[in-house]
């Protein structure tokens, strides 16, 4: 008696859960397909199609590259170490109180300080770095405190976010254990909050540091101090030799600042 | 008495230091502090520039309070248009080459040749930021939003491919041994024992790069690559605080937009 049938073949979806997926990969077909005609409107065909003479013509100019001019980037090398660090160190300042101002169980108040820490969170994190150096070297002037203040403008945002996490996820059982010995609200601060969070704050900072040694590296097209503004001197005057030594310059520099913050991270965590 | 005074414990505690070794720490603490201070030494300002350019500062932050988004709408529209087309066109066709190279490059998949040169891929895609590589491509491909979609593809083949294959390695083994078990071949076991534990997560993964390459748009028009950072730059060039004001409440506002519902539909997908 046994007139239950089975499919001989297993599907993963029904065949309208099929019809749908194709309606929405369709869509989405048709969708890139406009924003590439949108954005295309413009395009100089010719000019495209012209790209990979360009790229080899480039590409020839940039041998061999320049080496005595490296002694020359010696001191803008130093400026963009100096923009990293110090912006860092400047956005720790201000990102500190940030984040327990944002975290909540930290926070004064959860309706008026909360939104405001999180505004900033979130204005800072938004805006590139060097959107900020362009406002800032419009303000206070081309040069190496521009690109400070841009890098620690951008990275307030970031390591807010990350630690406001961190806070918001410390264990309340060493909190309260504290506060049980008599504490007070700094000493509680002291011996139960900071101990748990200042594991994540030092990684949160290398990590930061990295990135910020990447992107000041190119803050410099702005007008904000480093390797870029040779950059830009070299690539105004087409001089593409230059223009490959600064590119091994950033690449080196770019990886010794990952090995280093990626030991420094092993070795905390 | 004298037996049990002799077993004095401590009356204060104190809490273990940064580095055990203190000479190591004292090290670290002077050549931390000389580095500051050398390099604080080092940066040159020039006060009275910093002085006469506060008042711009008082422009800009009025320029904030009161936006003026009417007197150059017709270029801000235009360069939010290039920044959004090219966002969206680049993530597809990044996401589209970053699979088979994010699938070449995780071990567990991969034969080691093919391993080698997927990562070298992603090696180069990542090395370089993203307003360097649109250098290059304006150069190759001429002023416009064609050099920012490649710049932006370009970028995010490295991103997506890294954390793709990153995916795969980390997958439940034991699915892929079970399919396997039925006799399938490669493409059936990419198909049926990978595809459904990363898609997930690619999604994800994909409207977060959606979100990131809004912002790298409005960045690469500073070098000519189009978009609404060629609006910013030129609004800032002309002094035009209030309209420069403008596209940058724009910008976080499209960006804060991206996050919550990048946010929302990765909720819905899991």
């Amino acid at each position: 008696m046994s007139d239950t049938q089975f499919d001989k073949s297993w599907q993963k979806r029904t065949t309208k859960q099929e019809l749908l997926l194709w309606l929405g990969w369709l869509a989405l077909v048709a969708f890139f397909v406009f924003c590439w005609e949108v954005m295309n409107k413009n395009t100089i065909w010719a000019f495209v199609s012209d790209a990979p003479r360009q790229a080899m013509d480039i590409g020839s100019r940039m041998v061999p590259p320049r080496w005595d001019y490296l002694p020359s980037l010696m001191e803008p090398l130093w400026d963009t170490i100096a923009i990293a660090t110090l912006g860092t160190l400047m956005a720790l300042f201000m990102a500190v109180p940030v984040a327990f101002m944002a975290a909540r169980n930290t926070t004064p108040s959860t309706r008026f300080v909360r939104p405001v820490a999180l505004l900033i969170i979130v204005s800072s994190r938004s805006i590139n770095s060097l959107i900020w150096a362009l406002l800032l070297v419009a303000i206070i002037g081309p040069g190496v405190m521009a690109g400070i203040v841009a890098i620690a403008f951008r990275s307030i945002g970031f390591v807010a976010k990350l630690l406001y996490e961190a806070i918001e996820e410390i264990d309340a059982v060493q909190v309260e254990a504290v506060s049980a010995t008599g504490a007070s609200k700094a000493q509680i601060m002291d011996y139960a909050v900071v101990p748990q969070i200042l594991p994540a704050f030092a990684g949160i900072t290398v990590f930061r540091w990295d990135i910020n040694i990447r992107e000041s590296t190119v803050l410099g097209l702005v007008g904000a101090g480093g390797l870029g503004l040779r950059l830009q001197e070299s690539l105004n005057v087409l001089a593409w030799p230059q223009v490959t030594v600064i590119f091994i310059l950033i690449l080196i520099t770019v990886l010794v600042s990952e090995w280093v913050s990626a030991k420094v991270r092993h070795a905390i965590i | 008495m004298s037996a049990s005074a002799a077993t004095s414990y401590p009356r204060t505690w104190t809490r273990p230091p940064f580095v055990k070794r203190a000479w190591l720490r004292w090290a670290l603490y002077l050549g931390a502090l000389v580095y500051l201070i050398v390099s604080v030494g080092s940066v040159e300002v020039n006060w009275v520039r910093v002085w006469e350019g506060l008042d711009r500062g008082v422009r800009f932050v009025q320029g904030f309070l009161v936006p003026d988004f009417t007197s150059r709408w017709e270029d801000i529209l235009i360069g939010m248009e290039e920044s959004l087309t090219m966002t969206v066109a680049s993530t597809v066709v990044g996401v589209l080459i970053s699979v088979p190279i994010g699938i070449g490059a995780a071990r567990n998949i991969a034969p080691l040749p093919i391993y080698a040169i997927c990562r070298a891929i992603i090696a180069l895609s990542r090395s370089f930021q993203e307003i360097i590589v649109a250098i290059l491509f304006v150069a190759m491909f001429g002023f416009g939003p064609l050099a920012g979609f490649m710049t932006l593809s370009f970028a995010t083949i490295g991103f997506l491919a890294k954390l793709l294959a990153e995916d795969i390695e980390d997958i439940d083994e034991s699915q892929a041994e079970a399919v396997r078990a039925t006799g399938a071949g490669w493409w059936q076991i990419v198909n049926y024992a990978i595809q459904p534990q990363v898609m997930p997560r690619l999604i994800g993964l994909s409207l977060y790069r959606l979100d990131i390459n809004f912002r790298e748009s409005a960045v690469i028009g500073i070098v000519g690559a189009g978009g609404i950072g060629a609006t910013l730059n030129t609004a800032m060039d002309r002094y035009e605080y209030d309209s420069a004001a403008a596209i940058l409440i724009l910008i976080i506002l499209i960006v804060m937009a991206a996050e919550y519902s990048s946010g929302y539909v990765r909720k819905w997908l899991q």
